[in-house]
């Protein structure tokens, strides 16, 4: 199965990815995805049935540590980033409508 | 602007011992190297003279009082801008991070400073690690200081580079599908790829997680040892760091190869190599067998498959990491949005490069409803099948060597297609896909004098047998005390 990656598809991903883009970023990204995608395809000849998945490369086990008060860093430290902040808050454009 | 930036780091904690030279003189030669010959290598993006200067200072009185740290005290280091190091910027080479600053040291940042080594500053790279050239920087990008119009490889090309062109003695990259190696062998250095696990990722900056490990670029065997050192061994802060005991690196690497079995694997030689990268790598081969090591043909199938598997899923980790560039916290926030999700996708729009648009959009596509099964699932499939090869192969061999790379250090500007940038990792993803330890050394020059790596494989946790090896290597050869030519 060949992909084509339509400028739909692209506008839907961007949405999805909150990523604003321009239209020439949309027609340069629907070609270089197609291309990268149909590279991809290659994937789809090999017979994977009865295969598990690897999500890590070494086995990984829940690591547990007891519930107990630790300090965390400064307030003040990590709101020093921050590009916009109301005395000890991040400050964001209106979520709620009036 | 004298010899002691030549040096090895084991050297000159040699000197530091013997009291024939001081950290302030090292790393004020250091700096002096920087101002000289950085303006046109242009590796680093932040240097930290001033605390280099009162760190060495301080390792003075360490060693006048005869209380040295260890072999690292004194000497001097820089990171890749990918790592957190508290109060000095930490940019991953973009521009969504220009401004920020981390509040906490990553940890393998806060072991170098408890092991006394002086930070110079910060490398250049690719934004947020991905590239091979550096040209996805969204500063600038560094010259290979081999030749000075080609790239040193990436995504740690100032890394790479700092090493090569002597500007630090020790540098730490990250490897995600050969961002070690691949530098390393394009600017003629020592770079190494630990077991994934073997290194905590606290306080790196995410790429893809099941993939990125660090690791250092040294100018030989024995300086990756004392570094890996240093940095290896579970972390309680990294809950994908492993409990392994972590061996004494430097004790066995003079203990010779006789009797190793080296695997080649034919895979690894394809057509459309160049030519004098299979003879360098062959002639490597040939030196290690001399050297009493044993080698057999292995074979890898699914090479070839791997890095379509690595393409979707590093893009598809990379979209669910950086999804946590929103203009809230810390970063970049763009102005003049009309509400919330305007003001998250602007922010986005402006602070991320081409590079990481491109790896987003793809990686959110592979997981988007309808094509999870079809690219991710099918990719997790393959990268199982990567990860039995190397278990058969290593069932039968003790290491495996190949080349790094099918090519050498290519001109900026000349791999404008994606593909084609994204095929020179070939030889280093399938490495990271299985978790494996690897490290690309110095393995010649090609006639016009380009470096080539050779690359060792090696099994989940023996790092010790990779540096054995490397140093075996250095033994009988001396590409790896090769320096390039840079007039300052």
């Amino acid at each position: 199965m060949a992909t084509k990656i339509t400028l739909q598809d692209v506008e839907h991903v961007a949405r999805l990815a909150r990523l604003e883009l321009s239209a020439a970023e949309k027609e340069r990204m629907r070609k270089e995805l197609d291309g990268i995608l149909s590279y991809i395809d290659k994937l789809r000849a090999l017979d994977t049935r009865g295969v598990e998945p690897t999500s890590h490369a070494v086995p990984l086990t829940n690591v547990m540590r007891d519930d107990e008060e630790r300090p965390s860093l400064p307030q003040e430290d990590m709101l020093a980033n921050a590009p916009d902040r109301h005395g000890e808050l991040f400050r964001v454009p209106r979520i709620i409508e009036e | 602007m004298g010899v002691l930036a030549s040096l090895t780091a084991h050297e000159l904690g040699r000197r530091f011992r013997r009291g024939e030279a001081t950290p302030t003189q090292v790393v004020t030669d250091y700096l002096a190297r920087i101002e000289a010959l950085d303006p046109q290598v242009r590796s680093f993006l932040t240097v930290t003279r001033e605390d280099a200067l009162r760190c060495a200072g301080e390792a003075d009185a360490r060693f006048r009082e005869g209380r040295p740290r260890g072999p690292l005290d004194g000497v001097p280091i820089a990171l890749k801008d990918v790592l957190c190091t508290r109060g000095i910027p930490s940019t991953c080479g973009s521009r969504i991070l220009e401004r920020f600053v981390p509040p906490y040291d990553a940890t393998v940042v806060a072991r170098l400073y408890a092991a006394g080594a002086v930070l110079l500053g910060k490398l250049n790279m690719d934004e947020f690690a991905m590239g091979s050239s550096t040209e996805h920087s969204a500063f600038f990008t560094t010259h290979n200081p081999w030749d000075l119009a080609r790239v040193p490889g990436g995504s740690s090309g100032g890394a790479a580079a700092a090493v090569a062109a002597d500007m630090a003695a020790l540098t730490l990259g990250t490897d995600t599908g050969g961002s070690i190696r691949q530098p390393a062998a394009f600017s003629g250095v020592l770079g190494m790829k630990p077991t994934y696990g073997r290194v905590s990722r606290y306080g790196l900056i995410a790429f893809a997680s099941s993939l990125d490990q660090i690791g250092p670029f040294a100018k030989d065997a024995e300086d990756a040892a004392l570094m890996l050192q240093v940095i290896a061994g579970v972390d309680p802060m990294d809950s994908t760091s492993v409990d392994v005991p972590v061996p004494d690196y430097r004790a066995t690497l003079g203990q010779g190869i006789e009797g190793l079995r080296l695997g080649v694997p034919a895979e690894y030689f394809i057509d459309g190599m160049d030519p004098e990268v299979e003879r360098a790598v062959r002639t490597g081969i040939a030196t290690l067998e001399r050297l009493g090591a044993h080698t057999e043909p292995v074979s890898l199938p699914h090479t070839e498959y791997g890095l379509a598997a690595y393409y979707v899923i590093a893009p598809a980790e990379a979209s669910s990491n950086l999804a946590r560039y929103d203009g809230v916290k810390y970063g970049l926030r763009a102005s003049a949005a009309r509400d919330l999700i305007d003001m998250y996708s602007k922010t986005r729009a402006a602070g991320f490069g081409t590079e990481v648009k491109r790896r987003i959009m793809l990686g959110t596509y592979a997981l988007s409803a309808g094509y999870y099964d079809a690219y991710y699932g099918q990719a997790q499939k393959v990268r199982t099948l990567v990860r039995r090869d190397f278990e058969q192969a290593f069932q039968r061999v003790d290491l495996i060597v190949a080349p790094t790379t099918p090519g050498v250090a290519f001109k900026m500007g000349e791999k404008e297609d994606p593909i084609q940038m994204y095929l020179n990792d070939i030889f280093t993803i399938p490495v990271n896909l299985a978790g494996l330890p690897g490290v690309s050394i110095p393995g010649g020059f090609t006639q016009t004098g380009l470096p080539i790596g050779l690359q060792l494989i090696g099994r989940a946790f023996d790092e010790a047998t990779l540096l054995r090896v490397a140093h075996a290597h250095e033994q009988a050869t001396t590409w790896h005390t090769r320096k390039p030519q840079l007039a300052s």
